[in-house]
């Protein structure tokens, strides 16, 4: 079953990931902040994922690894 | 064996060029140095090297950027509007630590100018055009043999020292023509250069070129460092030519053009029972201020004259140089005009007290 | 399972500072990845501009050195010609190329200089906090356009594509995006052309990659997406200017 890791560290929390899903199962996790200061983003139902790679391919911060 | 011809001085600036190894050069027309351009477009083919015409000044000397980054012995030249464009470039090359050769044929300013000899760009070239607090080495050659041998020795010095070595040459040095005896090989310095952009090949770091430092404790430690390198060149390759000083009563002091005529000038002098020596400062920068204040010590010496085709550049150094000891005067011409032996003698007399006026 | 999508080598591991959702990160990627799969990150050096990307030195994996303003292309071209074996790029701004570097590029082009130029698109200056660029829009405003772009003061942009493939040494020049999945693929296989176009020897190649700049165009990540399909999209049409019809 294919899956996604976000490095939270990374992350901006700038949404893009969360706007391209085609499976709308990614947010921004809205009670973590990163040492960055930011919400980082999230997987909430990993059985859905796909392994699309849309989110890998429009993150502008090489935060998330897909495997398949 | 060597090889004695008569050539015209921006043909020797090329092909000193040539024999210390440089096989790229770039540059850009400008009057009176344009010859050096055209000598490079048919010899360093003939050596495998790249001569290419760039579209301004300032592309020129981007291109010695990353040329001398790549680890090669480049060079370009100009006339002094074309040296005021590069001075970003000359800053950005301190600071990166490139090795790089500019010749400046220096003509009359401010502005466009003319295109007659001067020397108006000493400031220029020794307190810097660029920004920051940096150093370039200034040779100031006064003959066509001494053009040739200072161009060989801004690269090695270049190389040496990880700086820009500038060879500030003026409009007559550039066309006129003077025997000139080429070593047959030129002892060119082997420096290896582990920081050289030459591709990683499996280096496990990749190497970075750069002039920023964003941290102010990072960037000071930069500048420490540089001023480090700077003290290092100045102890060891200040470079002065001193003539007859011992008992002199007048020191005539210049650079480049000027020191011939002012040559001339001291066997006149002699002529007339008048003791004149000469100091003639060969690095413009290191600046050899020990020698004048050494000589100015001298009891027989009633004052320094420093003759310049400016309007008193060199002399603000010398006067700092002799620190008060001893008066310092001078005088210029501009415009492409030259000072005569007999004006300048005449000063000479007067300084010396034998004038009639 | 195996990974289908791992963080390129050709990247160092110290983090972006661009602004949350620039996409400059998504182009520092594609570069990045194609080097890679090339098989060319170990003899690549790569030129950086001035702008939001001055230190990508420190994100490419590759032999780097930083430019003065405007001179990338200069540098590029001196590199190239004492390292001919190399593949030089150039990653530059629309300020650093369209402005202080007009001539720089135009003269790499026409002399057909063997580099390839990323020219990235966002059609104002992010650095210094967004003053208008030679490709700010018609209407777009800005920290020096602040009644919008007008015409009759501060004239209209430039299309650099399109200028530039008048030039017979500029034999491959694209104009792509970064702004979905589908459009990021068609940018990564310009790159590749272009580097293959360097590695043949054929000429000068450019990619023009449109991309956002949230912070000061003053729209979140998203919408700055959108913007740039409804309205740069229509100032600078996507498509290859010059070189369709290489084969490499």
């Amino acid at each position: 079953m294919p899956r996604t890791e976000f490095t939270e560290e990374r992350c901006k929390g700038c949404g893009l990931c969360v706007s391209v899903c085609p499976q709308k199962i990614i947010a921004l996790q809205k009670d973590k902040l990163n040492s960055k200061g930011f919400h980082p983003a999230g997987i909430v139902d990993m059985d859905r994922c796909t392994g699309c790679t849309l989110c890998a391919t429009i993150c502008p911060d090489v935060v998330i690894t897909v495997y398949r | 064996m060597s090889s004695r011809v008569l050539m015209k001085g921006n043909e020797v600036i090329a092909e000193a060029a040539v024999r210390a190894g440089c096989r790229h050069y770039f540059g850009y027309p400008i009057t009176p140095q344009t010859e050096v351009m055209h000598y490079m477009a048919k010899r360093m083919p003939e050596v495998g090297g790249t001569m290419l015409q760039a579209e301004s000044e300032v592309a020129a000397i981007n291109m010695v950027y990353g040329a001398a980054a790549a680890g090669a012995r480049v060079m370009t030249t100009s006339s002094s509007p074309g040296i005021s464009l590069k001075q970003e470039g000359f800053s950005y090359i301190a600071g990166a630590e490139l090795p790089a050769v500019v010749v400046n044929v220096v003509r009359s300013g401010p502005g466009l100018g003319g295109i007659l000899p001067a020397q108006g760009d000493y400031f220029q070239a020794t307190k810097g055009g660029g920004h920051g607090d940096y150093r370039n080495i200034v040779l100031a050659p006064a003959s066509i043999q001494e053009l040739y041998e200072l161009t060989v020795e801004a690269f090695n010095l270049a190389d040496r020292y990880r700086m820009l070595a500038l060879v500030l040459g003026d409009g007559a040095l550039g066309q006129m023509m003077e025997p000139v005896a080429f070593r047959e090989t030129e002892p060119v310095e082997q420096v290896e250069k582990p920081w050289a952009l030459t591709g990683r090949k499996g280096r496990t770091e990749h190497n970075m070129i750069t002039s920023i430092y964003i941290e102010a404790d990072v960037m000071e430690v930069f500048n420490a460092k540089l001023q480090a390198k700077y003290a290092d060149v100045t102890r060891r390759e200040t470079r002065v030519e001193t003539v007859d000083c011992d008992g002199a009563e007048v020191i005539l002091t210049a650079f480049g053009l000027t020191s011939r005529i002012c040559r001339n000038v001291m066997h006149q002098a002699a002529k007339e029972g008048i003791k004149v020596g000469m100091v003639r400062p060969i690095t413009l920068w290191p600046f050899p201020s020990q020698t004048y204040a050494d000589i100015a010590a001298q009891p027989s010496v009633k004052a320094f004259l420093d003759i310049e085709l400016n309007c008193g550049q060199m002399v603000e150094d010398v006067r700092l140089a002799v620190n008060g000891v001893k008066p310092v005067h001078f005088h210029g011409r501009t415009g492409g005009n030259l000072p005569t032996q007999q004006e300048i003698l005449e000063l000479v007399r007067q300084l010396a007290g034998r004038s009639a006026t | 399972m195996k990974p289908v999508f791992t963080r390129t080598t050709g990247l160092t591991d110290k983090p972006f500072h661009y602004c949350p959702g620039c996409t400059h990160g998504i182009i520092h990627r594609l570069i990045a990845e194609v080097m890679v799969e090339m098989n060319i990150l170990d003899t690549t050096v790569g030129v950086s501009p001035v702008g939001c990307t001055y230190n990508n030195y420190e994100y490419f994996a590759c032999d780097m050195i930083q430019a003065a303003h405007g001179r990338a292309p200069a540098v590029g071209t001196a590199i190239k010609r004492v390292h001919p074996d190399n593949m030089v790029f150039t990653y530059q701004g629309d300020g650093d190329l369209a402005a202080i570097g007009a001539a720089e590029i135009v003269h790499a082009a026409a002399r057909g200089e063997k580099i390839s130029t990323f020219f990235v698109n966002n059609a104002i200056y992010g650095m210094t906090s967004g003053q208008m660029a030679p490709t700010t829009l018609v209407g777009q405003v800005t920290t020096t356009s602040p009644f919008g772009r007008r015409p009759e003061f501060e004239g209209f942009p430039i299309n650099v594509s399109e200028m530039i493939a008048t030039l017979r040494g500029a034999v491959y020049v694209e104009r792509v995006a970064v702004n979905d999945f589908a459009h990021i693929n068609k940018a990564k296989k310009a790159i590749r052309k272009a580097f293959r176009v360097q590695q043949e020897g054929l000429g000068f190649s450019m990619v023009e990659i449109l991309s956002t700049c949230p912070t000061n165009w003053g729209k979140d990540p998203v919408s700055s997406l959108r913007w740039m399909e409804d309205a740069m999209f229509k100032q600078y049409p996507l498509g290859v200017y010059r070189g369709q019809e290489l084969e490499v």
